[in-house]
């Protein structure tokens, strides 16, 4: 399963991009779409949501499967990925292109704190 | 991500432990195992079963199947004979559907299993052969998480009539069974056992003829065209793979099922079960109440009219119906999902849901998901067959 290493992770597999604009965007890692299978629905945010870090804010099914999508830190949602809605097969495609939703951070501080790709691969190995 | 939820039950319940060749196991797999494993099959456990869930992907499966052919392993699914001079009489009290419609050999019949509350303990299919040189037998396929209690009830009943019944019941784990579906199915299963067309051409649906030692049954739980292959355990690797040579591509059981639920047929276990009856479930038409016949559940279903009846429902919004959701009718009513799931065919999603029996077809429900109340309508079912959405 691919993790790039420049990006950050959650035990509960949402990968974290910080942006140059301040913003961090998020979205399900390879591994969890592979688990997940064929995925034909996404619920996502609504952009002005304030959110707690490990909040639940969005849901990806499968055929076969629902799950909650939890907010890797506590801030704004600024915005959610709208093709994605039209396209989630695009999930499975490309876990790391189709994002789901990006937060402006309370604390930007915050990234640093959650898993390392090195530190994601223990976990998904561990499982 | 969060613990995945609505993954239909029957595919995470645990299985019982097992005995298999003096080990201690943890679930049961059929002969195919090693091919599926060999094949990168995603395995789960089914009714105390490792069995292949897909291949790669449900979608592509299940597609495949609607257009093309696709082949199912459903050797966890058992054949038990029925033999003896009181056969007859045996099936005519002991299933719902009336086993004098096999008047000649080859003939097939769907039927529920009642207790005596009429409730169903089992929907299976009964073949009736009768082999050159040997006395005529009935051939009853079940299902897998069923088998061990349909068993005891088979023989329960059996033991009630005069004379035992004068019957003998078999479990045949000796055979495998395989279902070849989809527009292709028979023309790719005639190019995998070279002979068998001449045999099986002429069949009709719900007709099996015996080729060699294999059973080809004209059925299926998928809305389109194909056979059920009933083969001695010893050669199902042999003709799994003669049928992969001929171009069939192997699907799991996740695409089974939304095969199943596209053509509107019912699953054990979530759309019916001990407690709830076939005039509640969508199965009216396999009972057959003519000839004052004594079967067993009967007086239970003439003295209880049904109330609620099972209907297939469309979702108009987005969103995916799973089973155990709260239905809502505009005339204050309740009901609840029974199977649901996303339908690759309509993509869309589709349930059988549970309702007030005054629900009429074109009615408009409301499915509780997620704490939103979501519109869908009630449409006859099947939802697809052979290849068309017809809803």
């Amino acid at each position: 399963m691919s993790v790039p290493a420049n990006l950050r992770y959650t035990e509960s597999h949402e990968w974290v991009r910080k942006e140059p604009d301040g913003t961090v965007t998020i979205g399900i890692t390879d591994h969890a779409q592979n688990a997940l299978g064929d995925i034909v629905f996404l619920e996502l945010p609504e952009a002005g949501r304030e959110v707690a870090a490990r909040e639940e804010v969005a849901v990806v099914e499968s055929v076969k499967a629902a799950s909650d999508i939890y907010a890797p830190i506590a801030g704004e949602i600024v915005a959610a990925n709208t093709d994605a809605i039209d396209t989630p097969e695009s999930v499975n495609t490309d876990a790391y292109a189709a994002w789901l939703f990006k937060i402006k951070p309370a604390n930007l501080d915050d990234i640093d704190a959650l898993l390392t790709a090195d530190a994601y691969k223990a976990v998904i190995d561990a499982a | 991500m969060g613990a995945m939820r609505y993954t239909e039950e029957a595919f995470v319940t645990p299985g019982p432990f097992s005995f298999q060749d003096g080990e201690l196991s943890l679930s049961k797999q059929t002969p195919l195992y090693a091919t599926h494993v060999a094949a990168g099959a995603k395995l789960v456990d089914f009714a105390g079963w490792d069995m292949p869930i897909h291949y790669g992907s449900q979608l592509e499966e299940h597609k495949l199947v609607r257009a093309d052919a696709g082949m199912f392993d459903v050797s966890h699914m058992l054949p038990v004979d029925v033999e003896g001079a009181g056969a007859q009489d045996f099936l005519r009290r002991l299933l719902a559907n009336n086993i004098d419609k096999l008047k000649e050999p080859g003939r097939a019949l769907y039927s529920c299993m009642l207790n005596e509350r009429g409730g169903v303990v089992d929907d299976l299919i009964t073949y009736f052969f009768s082999p050159a040189q040997l006395p005529p037998f009935y051939r009853i396929v079940v299902n897998a998480s069923t088998a061990d209690k349909d068993i005891a009830w088979m023989r329960k009943q059996a033991a009630a009539m005069p004379g035992g019944g004068n019957v003998t019941i078999t479990a045949r784990r000796d055979f495998a069974m395989i279902a070849v579906q989809g527009p292709q199915a028979r023309t790719k299963v005639w190019a995998a056992l070279p002979g068998s067309q001449a045999v099986s051409e002429p069949l009709k649906y719900f007709q099996a003829v015996q080729f060699n030692d294999i059973t080809l049954c004209r059925t299926g739980y998928t809305g389109e065209d194909g056979f059920e292959l009933i083969v001695p355990t010893p050669r199902v690797v042999e003709i799994w793979n003669a049928l992969a040579a001929a171009g069939v591509k192997p699907a799991g059981l996740g695409a089974r099922d939304t095969l199943r639920l596209e053509a509107g047929m019912n699953l054990y276990g979530q759309d019916m079960d001990d407690n709830v009856g076939p005039l509640e479930s969508g199965l009216a038409w396999t009972v057959d109440f003519n000839e004052g016949r004594d079967f067993v559940g009967r007086a239970a279903l003439e003295a209880a009219p049904p109330a609620r009846a099972l209907v297939g429902i469309v979702l108009e919004d987005r969103g995916v119906l799973r089973s155990h959701m709260q239905v809502f009718t505009d005339e204050g009513g309740f009901g609840e999902t029974t199977s649901g799931s996303f339908a690759p065919s309509m993509n869309a999603s589709i349930a059988f849901a549970r309702v007030p029996a005054s629900v009429s077809i074109g009615d408009v429900v409301h499915v509780d998901i997620r704490g939103k109340q979501l519109k869908a309508r009630v449409v006859k079912t099947p939802f697809v067959r052979h290849g068309k959405v017809l809803v």
